[in-house]
């Protein structure tokens, strides 16, 4: 089973994905911003990271910095999914080492679709 | 006009004028135990048109005896699934399949037709691939014809924008950066991504296919809608329109065996079909 760990400052958009992700048979973990996302990173590489932006403690982008710089010898898939929809976000997103990115609202479709593009559902 | 938020009614008698209407006009059936989409498809213009029930519907088709109502009501229960590298592995032998057409006819462009191509995504996916280098060093890329029987379809395919929604089913981000712009919440195909196609309206039950010969046809996820005699004529349809030995891609679940014998499974390409070829001139490399 996948491990996917649900990276975002709001219970009901990790309630909704984690619902989606259990129906997609991931084993999901939570985390509420980016600082608790690299802890969790650093206890057990997750397969994926479903990754907000815009989160209190440490952001999205400095999560996936910080997670560059943190020399896990395996680093998880990262996919953004934020309401930052703009082409200039998913841009920078990509080149700050994104694998796939997600325009909220999203759907299950929507979210197996990108996962199945990063090789990990 | 007050309408409940329940499906509105609709008798068996409107059911069952609604199906044959669209069977009619497309060759498309709806099976007895999904007759609920009539409803479901059929309740936005209800409420555009400030219709109660289906009956009131069927009332307005007849007493008008024009076409437009009709185009709406077939167009709105046509299913038009579909999204961006729909069964990519597909895809991706596709284009292989079309790298070696391409080089046993040098002295022409491979021409493809993607038949049923509702709002436009695998056509795009195509014309994607093939221009991200698919087709290898020195091979042109093939000519991309799309069609579909749908007007409302064809009008959203040859524009090219899809919802945030559609834009997300199948298409890697890094390839929406490169072939889309945002167009205010929408995502719009760039012009020279649309250039690459030539969409035409095309009723694969009662006219003639596009105009040449194609190496290859797609045809994927429509047969199913089809009952078998209309299957067996639209594969005569397909195989007038194939140059022989010329492939025939269908949907996963989808096959000519049984119905037709003017295509055999192709040996290279797993999957696809080949045109029997009835001139010994020129062998396909395909088997």
């Amino acid at each position: 089973m996948k491990t996917c760990l649900v990276v975002d400052d709001s219970k009901v958009i990790r309630k909704v994905a984690r619902h989606i992700l259990e129906t997609l048979d991931f084993e999901v973990r939570e985390a509420g911003d980016g600082r608790e996302a690299l802890d969790s990173c650093m206890a057990a590489t997750p397969d994926v990271v479903l990754l907000d932006w815009n989160m209190p403690v440490m952001s999205g982008m400095d999560f996936l910095r910080a997670l560059k710089d943190s020399g896990l010898p395996q680093r998880p898939k990262v996919v953004f999914c934020t309401t930052e929809n703009g082409m200039a976000y998913i841009r920078a997103a990509i080149e700050a080492g994104a694998d796939e990115y997600v325009m909220k609202p999203f759907d299950r479709e929507t979210l197996e679709s990108k996962l199945q593009i990063v090789g990990v559902a | 006009m007050h309408f409940p938020n329940s499906t509105p009614p609709g008798s068996s008698g409107a059911m069952n004028l609604i199906s044959a209407l669209l069977e009619q006009r497309t060759g498309q059936q709806i099976a007895a135990n999904r007759a609920w989409r009539i409803e479901t498809a059929l309740k936005p213009l209800l409420r555009e048109k400030g219709l109660a029930s289906l009956d009131q519907l069927v009332a307005q088709l007849v007493a008008t005896r024009t076409g437009d109502l009709g185009d709406q009501v077939v167009d709105a229960l046509l299913n038009q699934e579909t999204s961006f590298f729909r069964d990519a592995a597909v895809l991706d032998m596709l284009v292989d399949a079309t790298r070696a057409l391409q080089a046993e006819t040098p002295e022409r462009k491979v021409r493809i037709w993607s038949s049923g191509c509702s709002t436009g995504q695998e056509p795009l996916s195509l014309a994607m691939l093939f221009d991200e280098g698919g087709m290898g060093e020195g091979l042109a890329a093939p000519e991309i014809v799309a069609t579909d029987v749908s007007p409302a379809a064809l009008t959203r395919a040859r524009a090219g924008r899809y919802s945030q929604f559609e834009i997300q089913r199948g298409l890697p981000v890094r390839r929406m950066m490169t072939w889309f712009d945002g167009a205010g919440g929408d995502w719009a195909a760039k012009p020279e991504l649309l250039r690459r196609i030539q969409f035409r309206q095309q009723n694969l039950t009662a006219d003639a296919p596009p105009p040449g010969k194609f190496d290859v046809v797609l045809c994927r996820n429509v047969l199913l809608y089809f009952s078998q005699d209309v299957r067996r004529q639209v594969f005569g349809i397909l195989a007038s329109a194939l140059r022989p030995g010329g492939l025939l891609v269908l949907g996963a679940g989808e096959t000519v065996i049984g119905l037709t014998d003017q295509f055999k499974p192709c040996d290279r390409f797993r999957g696809f079909y080949r045109a029997i070829e009835t001139s010994p001139a020129r062998r396909s490399a395909f088997g």
